[in-house]
């Protein structure tokens, strides 16, 4: 597998990929959930079959809670999505919803964000998904400071960024797709999910990094002549196998959790299996390719 | 190679050992090593509240959060509900502070109730005692709490503030603590009628509906301000103080956030993340022997070790499980396996040059240790920014695969490593060729 010689190629297909999730997030937005705008989910079961969604709006109406989006949830559940709700709210709407006491209605779960707490949220969010960024730059300058020639080590930390933010994006874009044609919301577990794969993105980089920094100063040692992009593609042959084999246990073990694991994680471990896939792709076909562009600029 | 197989033993031994502990705390009502869930996996309500601290400053806040936590948590206590939570935390990010109260009440879904009985704003008042003689007694001839003191109509509404001393004058022992009460003006008009027309008789401090103080009234008090000494100690005189300013100065708190789960959801997400991870385990598993055998097999075993002593961690700390906890350890059983396979993957580049088994396996494990190092640091510095930044879900989850990350590595070269060293035998030849070979070769 000759990455480095076709690097142009696997280039181009990231190139493509993010600009496509860049193009869908700025053309369909994101779609957040009440994580981070404020708002109510209010989960109700009616054990002996639910009554028809109009007759919910119906009952609704009168409460003047602007806008309610209902969606009916397992056999007998539904689940609604409101505006913030005061607690008196939730109280009035839980009568309703018993038909005056002709229906048996069970509150399954009751969710409500208010608006200040959900932006602040999102501040924190955006913060600690920088900090993390940052964080690993300076880890990685600082791991591989000892390798100098012919890349320095802020350019390997630099490019891990590079393929960091390819992983990130890939998954953001293909949820805002799902935002807008499924009502797939953004919620602490999806930033929960982007923090996990830049996790796991930095540490399969660093693998194929550290193979690189190993046998270059094997190199060293033996006065070797090899080239840089020569080094590199040897250092890449030696980790792709380990690379998939972890992307493959990661992604069974993900996959179990998407299938089985419960709806509340269920979007998550659909966005860390599309960013574990980016992940691998990036470390093997962006960062060290990258690399190499560096490495070629200098001389 | 002995000494591997007797640690190999030993390690095994004691993976068993806690495994019992495991299973039979769990089993066992009475212990108090069970598994601590979350609302989400259980039941119950979360709410989050806002005080409303404008009209105080540094030091202050802290005393008056301090006190709000301590009377919401009476209140909390009325409900009879088993490990409340009551927290006051820091909210906000840049710019404007907020103080927060968080309260949790695991299994209860009355949130209408709940909602009230927190609300209500702290009642400070002062009564007298009844003088009459004639004690109220309920049918079996108790005395009923609070019914032999008549109401004054003085309440916390008219305190402007209260204060810890200490004695020194006026008869008070030096050390004594004394509660300095002052009363704001209609409150002192009101105070000095009362102590006025009432000298000499017990004047009863309550606190939502509790008798607090007994002190009695001196002489008429004309000043605005009273001194509460008694029995107490400097302690209970700072709680009392605290107490009253809080009657006197109710932090406003307003509800921004509710949360509540009801069993049967809760129930379904905690039995789904358990078959989801135990599947997940299985799928790996047959992954690892299919594709390394021998290698595989011992880390599987080294696997099992690593979920044993998380799960020991997890009940011994212990660490409260949530869905995105379990989340975060099920992607921590991923990493695990990570180390293992960069592990194999070393030993048989190592094979490729020697048939020293034992010495390829040593060789492996300490070239794949740089790799591991720098990996899982960066995991953990990702779980650290997050538990540094996080709400309380996100903490669930940074804890649970932070931990995760940190015991898999040890649980990779210490665990792993003493099992193939004891397995594996000197000469690389015969059947090992295929025991340690690995894919479709």
């Amino acid at each position: 597998m000759n990455i480095i010689k076709y690097k142009k190629i696997f280039l181009s297909i990231s190139l493509v990929l993010v600009l496509a999730s860049f193009l869908s997030i700025g053309f369909f937005g994101l779609k957040f959930g009440i994580d981070f705008t404020g708002g109510s989910i209010l989960e109700v079961s009616y054990p002996e079959g639910r009554p028809e969604a109009a007759d919910i709006y119906s009952v609704l109406d009168p409460l003047g809670l602007g806008s309610v989006s209902l969606r009916s949830a397992g056999e007998n559940s539904y689940i609604m999505r409101t505006k913030f709700l005061e607690d008196t709210d939730r109280v009035s709407i839980m009568s309703v919803l018993s038909f005056d006491n002709q229906k048996t209605v069970i509150e399954e779960r009751f969710n409500s964000v208010g608006p200040t707490v959900g932006s602040e949220l999102k501040r924190k969010a955006y913060a600690a998904i920088f900090v993390v960024i940052l964080a690993i730059i300076l880890f990685i300058a600082f791991a591989f400071r000892h390798v100098s020639k012919p890349v320095s080590s802020w350019k390997y930390g630099l490019v891990a960024i590079v393929a960091l933010i390819h992983d990130i994006t890939i998954p953001t874009g293909i949820f805002a797709i799902m935002g807008k044609f499924a009502g797939v919301e953004l919620d602490v577990l999806f930033v929960m999910a982007l923090l996990a794969i830049l996790g796991y993105s930095v540490n399969d980089t660093i693998v194929v990094f550290d193979r690189v920094r190993e046998n270059l100063r094997h190199n060293q040692e033996f006065r070797s002549k090899e080239s840089f992009a020569d080094t590199v593609g040897k250092s890449l042959d030696q980790t792709y196998a380990r690379s998939f084999n972890i992307s493959l246990t990661t992604f069974l073990v993900l996959l179990s959790l998407f299938i089985f694991g419960g709806s509340s994680t269920t979007y998550f471990a659909l966005a860390m299996i599309i960013g574990v896939v980016a992940g691998t792709y990036s470390s093997l076909f962006i960062a060290s390719p990258l690399l190499v562009i560096l490495g070629n600029r200098i001389k | 190679m002995n000494k591997f197989r007797i640690s190999a033993v030993f390690i095994l031994a004691l993976a068993l050992l806690g495994a019992y502990f495991v299973y039979s705390t769990e089993n066992n009502p009475e212990s108090s090593y069970h598994f601590k869930y979350g609302l989400d996996l259980s039941s119950g309500t979360h709410l989050v509240y806002r005080a409303d601290t404008s009209g105080l400053e540094g030091g202050d806040i802290d005393d008056a959060m301090g006190a709000l936590r301590d009377v919401i948590e009476r209140r909390v206590n009325i409900f009879g509900v088993s490990e409340p939570i009551v927290q006051v935390e820091q909210g906000g990010f840049g710019g404007e502070k907020e103080e927060r109260l968080i309260v949790e009440l695991p299994g209860i879904t009355d949130v209408q109730q709940a909602v009230e009985l927190i609300g209500r704003t702290p009642l400070l008042e002062f009564k007298l005692a009844n003088q009459s003689g004639e004690l109220a007694l309920d049918e079996e001839g108790n005395e009923i709490p609070g019914s032999n003191f008549i109401d004054t109509g003085l309440t916390g509404r008219y305190l402007k503030r209260a204060q810890l001393t200490f004695g020194g004058s006026q008869g008070v022992g030096i050390n004594e603590p004394i509660v300095l009460i002052e009363f704001n003006k209609e409150g002192t008009d009101l105070f000095a009628e009362i102590t006025k027309a009432h000298t000499g008789e017990i004047l009863a401090i309550f606190l939502d509906g509790e008798p607090l103080s007994l002190p009695v009234i001196q002489t008429e008090i004309t000043g605005g301000s009273a001194q509460i000494t008694g029995d107490f100690t400097p302690e209970e005189a700072k709680t009392l103080v605290r107490d009253l300013n809080l009657g006197a100065l109710p932090v406003p708190i307003e509800l921004i956030s509710t949360q509540s789960i009801g069993a049967s959801l809760g129930h379904d997400a905690l039995t789904a993340g358990v078959s989801a991870g135990l599947i997940g385990l299985l799928l790996l598993s047959i992954f690892l022997v299919l594709w390394y055998r021998l290698p595989g097999l011992v880390a599987v075993v080294s696997l099992v070790t690593y979920f044993i002593i998380t799960l020991l961690l997890y009940k011994t700390l212990p660490v409260v499980l949530t869905a995105a906890g379990i989340a975060g350890f099920i992607l921590s059983i991923g990493m695990a396996v990570d180390a293992n396979v960069l592990i194999f993957e070393r030993i048989k580049d190592e094979l490729e040059h020697r048939d020293d088994l034992q010495e390829a396996i040593k060789l492996g494990f300490s070239r794949a240790w740089l790799s591991i190092r720098d990996g899982n640091i960066s995991s953990i510095i990702t779980s650290v920014i997050l538990f540094w930044f996080g709400t309380s879900l996100v903490k669930g989850f940074a804890l649970t695969f932070g931990l995760g990350v940190l015991i898999s590595m040890i649980s990779a070269i210490v665990v792993s490593r003493t099992f193939i060293l004891a397995v594996s035998g000197e000469k690389y030849e015969g059947a090992r060729k295929f025991l340690f070979g690995h894919g479709i070769h």
